[in-house]
Formats: structure tokens, C-alpha cells, sequence
């Protein structure tokens, strides 16, 4: 009888290992291209890459990046003061990251974000690249 | 037992507590039987394997607020989930787990176990037309003709082994199947009925156990993706927890009965080894009974409702009928 | 105390099926005027997600508007971002390279099956057995861990690009899906001999809410729907696009009408779906992922073009009206959940409540689909 097909199988599944990651006591690594939050890719120097050439923010669907240079004195290229990514819109789509020139974003592997104010995802990326530098 | 006054009342808190404590932590047993079916731990993290989590949940459900949806009839609102429960644990007073752990022998013992459980299927009623909610008034009325529906089967199929035994009294059932497991009343070769049909009225009785404590495939008054909760929507805190307890409850009750009437008790199924005392047995036989339940409840998918009745009425009943006749003929003959 | 309601035998009540309940898949409500258990009138009522998202192709660019398809249907995207990235490729002649063209039908394929896998777990879930559940989702774990590998998403895929993808497919995502396949192909053993061939599911869903072929007809239907009542469509073959002419698969076509021939269908879809896949890993040829010459800013111009595709949930079909403006005059998405979705309403009348929303799991709706 059918039935008995069927409870068979179940009674073969309850001995098989369990397929789950107990999440917070064990966690898994993202692969390579995993699509966090972006992130400012800095040269040698430890400065940004990024030229400010606002192409990001054109191609941006939803309107999350907000970024602003300023030209030293006697240097040809604009420096980046400021790179604001509201993260609350972000789609991951790619499409800052694919249209930049300058290899100046990159994906990063965040995933582990959570909080409770809004604020807390409206991401200063110049700072964090800051951060990662000290 | 002797009959003073002490001793009686022990051993009646002693059943009532093994029948709280089992419908407690077959909670347990069922979330961790489902989990490893699906292939993933079930609790495991408040004590060592998740023993802890039933008492937790019930401090969890105890100081919830009980909430009483306006309109809807006071009295039998709170009366419904206390008459779930009553029944189950009052029926445990006259179930023998050994040749001498009783609390109260009666010889009228099965009587009183199915007039007890007559009485759960009030708390049905109660439940779902006092909600003042039209999910649990559909799912309670379902509720309601299963349960009658499946009561008649098993009934048949209890008077056939009172036959068998001449007795309605329990510890005279399974003293009359002691012997080997060929004496049991599953296998009657050496038994006294000489039916080869009773296998099928073991079946009988097992899926009417099954229907009538509203378990998968036939939970149609729990419906969970479609009326949403059934007849218990509208119940809270301990009102929840109480039709909770009071369904696995019932199905220790069931299998108890089971086992009692056909797999034969407490004896132990080769002579030599009746030196493990008979508690063992009984045990033994009824966890893997509960395990059952608890397997066949996550495989199959729900029946319909007219497949439900059908099958009642249809199939079951005329089928035990039969095996009622047969066994009557045969024991007159031999 | 209020009097208790009495029910006169003709007297019909109201029950909301609303927009919150575990058995509609997504926010809809139905609203069914029942006679005991038999439904009397079902009448569906949408509009609780909808996001604008034609409203959205007027105003976005073309490079912008990638992102929405995959958030229409969440389940199958793929197949509705390769409608979208064929029209625009189409109206503006842009060339793809031929290992892209593979490239995409062979996600487009494993998101089928993944969104196959998620609706059989989720009906049989319905009908009350929950380890199929967890047996497909896991399977769909694989899927999704391997077209992670790649693209780097999960559930919605911004992975097509005009002209092509956005990276390239690396050995270990084709080891992984030549080892996936025959995994698979136990899997539905598996399934098979658990539900399939179970008795109580099969009571459960044979002769439930037959669709005879005209009522499809007259309601636009497709996919599974149509195909378990006898009509052969499927966009693949019938209006053949991209690199399907190329592969040699059957298209599972099922008489019978009721809930059991569309289970059938989507299982035998699944299939069908794993030797695609099989024949396009062995002649993926090696070449360029993006066309060289690549226009900057993507014009169209001026016309009326229509694209249709298959998708898990049936013929998908997007509509570009274009003024040579680097914004759509309009762009119209055909939802095939909303044609599928109206036969609710017809077919479910006389039926009990059970065997209703059984109906309802097998035509496969994802609501924010119909809302778009």
C-alpha cells in the first residue's frame, strides 16, 4: 500500500544527518562575489579611488548615493569629501559598482546587519574606509 | 491494593502525575521526532536536548494574558479546555500498567474509559460555538462528526475482544493473553479466539484512536492552513495549553487502550523473559505506539472531510461488524 | 448576550478568506459567500501590494528598470528579467554573444525548478503534509547556493544585463550543477513515492475543480493551468526565442482537467527543466559574456515591440513603447498569475472550502505578481 511507501521513506529520513547551521553558534562564509553593501576601494596610498565623477549617482536606480569632492589646490582630479549610501533603498542591483570607471566600489560581505533606529543604515563610506585604515 | 484511605489517594495523584508529565513531554517527543523526519535539530538549546522547553512553555503560556472575545459566552468559553483535559487524566485512574500498579481496578473498566471519553467530544462543541468566530464554529462541527463518526468502530471492535475475554474488566484482558506473543489478541493462533481476522481489528481500532484524538490525517478541527487554528482560534494562554495537554492526553489513553486490548499489557512477548518486570513492557509497547502516532502525523496529508466519513461509515464499520459476527460464530463453534 | 445566529437553509454567510491567512501565498483576499461548507460565490479582491512598478518603467531608465523585474515575481525571477533583457535587445538590435545566450538559459532553468520546488513544498503543505516541505526546500538550497556562486544573490537576481550577463559562470558552478542533476532526479523519485503516489493526496486532488479548455481559453490562461487541460502551449516552442530551438526537451501536456494533471505537469516541467540544463552545460561554448561594442546610453527606437517568454508561472509578456527617449513612453507587464488567478472565481463555485483552497495551491499564485 502506498502508505506504507511513504512512512518508509520518512522512517529512511529520520536517520540522515540534519542539514541545518545552528545559526548564531555556527555561521557560514559568503563565496567570493557575494553582494553586501558597497564599499570604497582605496589605492596604495590609502586613499579612496574614487574620482568623483558622480557617474554612480546617475546610474544609481533608487536614489541611495549622495557623494561630494573638492578640488585642491594644483591637483588635476577631485578628491572625495563625502559618500553618503542610504542603504534603507539600496537594491543590490550592481549598477554603481559596473559603472564606474575608476574601480573605486566593490561588494562588500556584510550580512549580519540588524538594528533598530533608521539611522544606523545610512552608511558614511569615506569613514568606514577610514576606519578599516587605522 | 489495601484500601486505606492513604494509599488510594497516592496512587490516584500517581496516575494523574504520569498522565501530566507524559502529556507534557510528549510535547517534547513530538518536536523532536517531526525535526529529525524534516532533517533539522528541534529544540535543543533551553537544557540538554530541549528538556527543558515544555516547562518553560507552559510559564510562557501561563502569563500570557487569557483573553475572552466580547460577545462570546462566558461560562463555556472557560469550560470548554477544563473538559478537554478532565476526562484524559481521570481515565488514567483505572488503567493497570502491571500486575499489581493500579490505581483503582474496576471491573467495569472499560466502561468507564469510553464514557469518559464521550465526554471530550462535548468540549468541541463547547469551544467552537462559543467562540462567536466563524473559522472555529465551521472547524468544531467538523470536529463534531468525526468524532461520532469514529467512536462506533471502536466500540465494535472493543466488544470483540470483551467476547474474546468474557470480561469488561482490564487486568482480566491481559491476563488472559499472558503466555507468549502468540497469545496476544493481535495474533489469536493460541489465543482464545481463534479469528484470523484480528489484525484487521487491531488496524480498526488503531486509526479510530487516530480520528478520534484529532490527529493527522485527520485533524481536520485543527486545520492549520485552512481555518486557520479550528475550533481553538479564539483561545489564548492556558486555555491553549490546556486543549494542548488534553490532545496528547488522549492519545496515551488511546494507546494504553491499545495496548491492552490487543498487544497484550504488560507480558512479555517470550516466557523467558518475563524476568524484566511487566512495567517495562507496557511501557515499551506504548512508546512505540506514541511514536507512531507521531510519524504517521508527519508524512501524510490531510483527508477530506467526506473522505473522512466515508471511510467511517462506509468501510470501518460494516468491516468490524463482520469481525464481530465472525469471532461471535467461531467462539461458539470451538 | 446577543441571540445566536440562526441559519435558514437558504441563508448564506460571509467568510473572509483576508488578506492575512497561512493558505493564500501572498496577501489576497477572497471573499466567499458559503452555505454550510459548499461555497456559494468567491470573489477575489487584489490590489493589497501593489508597488507601481509599470509606474516606475515610465520614469526609470533602462539600466534602472533591470532591478524591478526581479522583484515582481521573487520566485521565478529570472525568467522575467530575460523577457525584459530580450525586448530591449531586440527593439535597440544590440547582439549577444552565443555563451551568453546559454549562460541565461540555463539559469532561467534552475530558477524554474527552484520556483517548481518552493510551489510543491508549499501546496502539499497546504493539503496538510509538512515534510515534503522541508525535504524541497532543501534541495532548493542547492539551487540557490550555486546560482549564489555566480551571481551573488540569493532571491532577486539583478544578473542580466543588455547584451549579456554581468559575470561570467566559473568550473565550479558547472561541476556543481553536473553534480546537482542527478541529485535531483532522485529527489523527485523521492517525491513521487511519498506524495505522488500516495492515496490520500491523490483522493484529495483527483476530479477537484475541472477546468475544461475552453474556460482557459476564455480566461487567457497558460503554464500548468492550460497544459493539464489539454491545450499544447508553451512560449518555448511555439514562439521560440533566444537558444531554446537548440535543445531537445518534451513539453508534459496532461487531459485530464483536474488539481492532479497540474500537479503532474509542473512535476514532469521539472523534469524536462534538469535536461536543458544537462544539454546546455555540454555545449556551452567558451567566448565573450558581453558584447565589444556596447551602446553608452540604451534609445530604442520609436516603435511598439512585444516580447513573450516562459516563466514557471506561464507566458509572461512584456510590451515596450518607445518614443527614442532614453525613458519608455510605456511599458506594459502581462502578469500570467492574474489570467490564471480569475478562474478562481469561476471554477470554485459548489465546492467545498478544503477542496477550494487545494484549487487555489494548485494554480500556483504568487501575489505580488498580479498587483506588480
Amino acid at each position: 500500500m502506498s502508505l506504507f511507501v511513504g512512512m518508509g521513506i520518512t522512517f529512511k529520513e529520520f536517520f540522515k544527518p540534519t542539514v541545518t547551521v545552528s545559526y548564531p553558534y555556527e555561521t557560514l562564509t559568503m563565496c567570493d562575489r557575494y553582494r553586501g553593501h558597497v564599499e570604497l576601494i582605496e589605492s596604495e596610498e590609502g586613499k579612496a579611488n574614487c574620482v568623483v565623477c558622480g557617474l554612480c549617482q546617475r546610474a544609481c536606480p533608487s536614489n541611495c548615493i549622495s557623494l561630494d569632492g573638492e578640488k585642491p589646490e594644483g591637483e588635476k582630479k577631485k578628491v572625495l569629501t563625502k559618500y553618503i549610501l542610504d542603504f534603507t533603498r539600496c537594491s543590490l542591483c550592481g549598477s554603481c559598482v559596473e559603472s564606474c570607471n575608476f574601480n573605486a566600489l566593490e561588494f562588500s560581505k556584510e550580512y549580519n546587519l540588524a538594528s533598530t533606529r533608521k539611522e544606523d543604515f545610512i552608511f558614511d563610506l569615506l569613514k568606514r574606509l577610514e576606519d578599516r585604515n587605522k | 491494593m489495601s484500601l486505606t484511605l492513604l494509599n488510594v489517594i497516592i496512587a490516584v495523584v500517581i496516575a494523574i502525575g504520569f498522565a501530566a508529565l507524559n502529556a507534557a513531554y510528549l510535547v517534547w517527543a513530538e518536536r523532536r521526532g517531526a525535526a529529525r523526519i524534516q532533517r533539522r535539530p528541534g529544540p535543543n538549546i533551553n537544557g540538554p536536548w530541549g528538556l527543558l522547553q515544555p516547562p518553560l512553555d507552559g510559564i510562557k503560556l501561563m502569563a500570557k494574558q487569557l483573553t475572552i472575545p466580547g460577545g462570546a459566552d462566558k461560562v463555556l468559553f472557560i469550560a470548554a479546555p477544563v473538559l478537554a483535559m478532565f476526562p484524559a487524566i481521570m481515565s488514567f485512574v483505572t488503567i493497570p500498567f502491571s500486575d499489581t500498579i493500579v490505581a483503582k481496578n474496576m471491573n467495569v473498566g472499560i466502561l468507564m474509559i469510553f464514557a469518559f471519553a464521550s465526554m471530550g467530544g462535548m468540549s468541541l462543541v463547547f469551544a467552537g460555538w462559543s467562540s462567536r468566530n466563524k473559522y472555529a464554529m465551521m472547524s468544531s462541527v467538523r470536529a463534531v462528526s468525526q468524532a461520532v463518526a469514529y467512536e462506533i468502530p471502536m466500540l465494535i471492535t472493543t466488544i470483540t475482544v470483551v467476547m474474546i475475554a468474557g470480561s469488561m474488566d482490564l487486568m482480566e484482558i491481559v491476563h488472559q493473553q499472558s503466555g507468549s506473543i502468540l497469545h496476544w489478541n493481535i495474533f489469536p493462533l493460541l489465543g482464545n479466539s481463534h479469528n484470523i481476522l484480528m489484525p484487521m481489528s487491531f488496524l480498526i481500532f488503531f486509526t479510530c484512536t487516530l480520528a478520534e484524538t484529532n490527529r493527522a490525517p485527520f485533524d481536520l478541527g485543527e486545520a492549520e492552513s485552512e481555518l486557520v487554528a479550528g475550533f481553538h482560534t479564539e483561545y489564548g494562554s492556558m486555555g491553549f495549553g490546556l486543549f494542548f495537554m488534553g490532545e496528547y492526553a488522549n492519545i496515551v489513553i488511546g494507546s494504553c487502550m491499545t495496548t491492552i486490548l490487543f498487544l497484550g499489557g504488560w507480558n512479555a512477548p517470550l516466557p523467558f523473559l518475563s524476568f524484566i518486570p511487566g512495567v517495562f513492557w507496557f511501557l515499551l509497547k506504548l512508546y512505540i505506539l506514541i511514536a507512531t502516532f507521531i510519524w504517521i502525523r508527519w508524512t501524510f496529508p490531510r483527508t477530506t472531510i467526506y473522505g473522512l466519513l466515508n471511510l467511517s461509515w462506509k468501510i470501518l464499520i460494516p468491516l468490524s461488524l463482520f469481525n464481530l459476527l465472525l469471532t461471535a460464530g467461531l467462539i461458539k463453534v470451538f | 448576550m446577543n441571540s445566536p445566529i440562526e441559519l435558514q437553509p437558504d441563508e448564506t454567510f460571509i467568510l473572509n478568506v483576508g488578506p492575512q491567512h497561512p493558505a493564500t501565498h501572498g496577501v489576497l483576499r477572497v471573499k466567499m459567500e458559503m452555505n454550510g461548507e459548499y461555497i456559494v460565490n468567491a470573489e477575489t479582491v487584489i490590489g493589497y501590494i501593489h508597488r507601481m512598478h509599470e509606474k516606475m518603467g515610465e520614469v526609470k531608465t533602462y539600466p534602472q528598470f533591470l532591478m524591478n523585474l526581479s522583484r515582481m515575481d521573487y520566485l521565478g525571477a529570472l525568467g522575467y528579467s530575460h523577457g525584459h533583457v530580450l525586448l530591449v535587445e531586440k527593439a535597440s538590435g544590440i547582439e549577444v554573444p552565443e555563451r551568453a545566450e546559454y549562460i541565461r538559459a540555463i539559469m532561467v532553468e534552475l530558477n524554474r525548478v527552484s520556483s517548481h520546488l518552493f510551489w510543491f513544498g508549499a501546496f502539499v503543505m497546504d493539503l496538510g503534509g509538512f515534510s515534503p516541505l522541508m525535504y524541497a526546500l532543501q534541495d532548493r538550497e542547492h539551487i540557490l547556493d550555486m546560482l549564489e556562486g555566480v551571481t551573488g544573490s540569493r532571491l532577486t537576481y539583478c544578473y542580466f544585463r543588455f547584451g549579456g550577463v554581468y559575470n561570467d559562470v566559473d568550473d565550479e558552478f558547472i561541476s556543481a550543477a553536473r553534480r546537482f542533476i542527478p541529485r535531483m532526479r532522485k529527489s523527485l523519485k523521492k517525491y513521487h513515492k511519498l506524495v505522488t503516489g500516495n492515496i490520500i493526496f491523490r483522493k484529495r486532488l483527483e476530479g477537484i475543480a475541472p477546468l475544461t479548455p475552453e474556460m482557459c481559453r476564455k480566461y487567457g490562461a497558460s503554464s500548468a493551468v492550460a497544459r493539464g487541460s489539454g491545450i499544447n502551449f508553451d512560449v518555448r516552442k511555439n514562439e521560440p526565442y533566444s537558444v531554446y530551438p537548440e535543445f531537445d526537451f518534451d513539453v508534459p501536456v496532461f487531459h485530464e482537467c483536474d488539481s492532479l494533471a497540474r500537479y503532474n505537469v509542473r512535476m514532469e516541467e521539472m523534469e524536462q527543466s534538469l535536461r536543458i540544463i544537462e544539454q546546455g552545460l555540454d555545449k556551452l561554448p567558451d567566448g565573450p559574456f558581453m558584447p565589444e561594442k556596447k551602446p553608452k546610453l540604451i534609445k530604442p527606437p520609436a516603435g511598439d515591440y512585444y516580447q513573450a517568454v516562459e516563466t514557471a508561472r506561464g507566458s509572461f509578456g512584456i510590451r515596450l513603447v518607445s518614443e527614442g527617449d532614453k525613458t519608455p513612453y510605456r511599458l506594459k507587464l502581462r502578469s500570467p498569475t492574474y489570467s490564471n488567478m480569475h478562474l478562481f472565481d469561476e471554477a470554485c463555485r459548489g465546492m467545498m472550502i478544503m477542496d477550494a483552497l487545494a484549487f487555489m495551491g494548485s494554480l500556483d499564485l504568487v501575489i505580488p505578481e498580479i498587483d506588480r
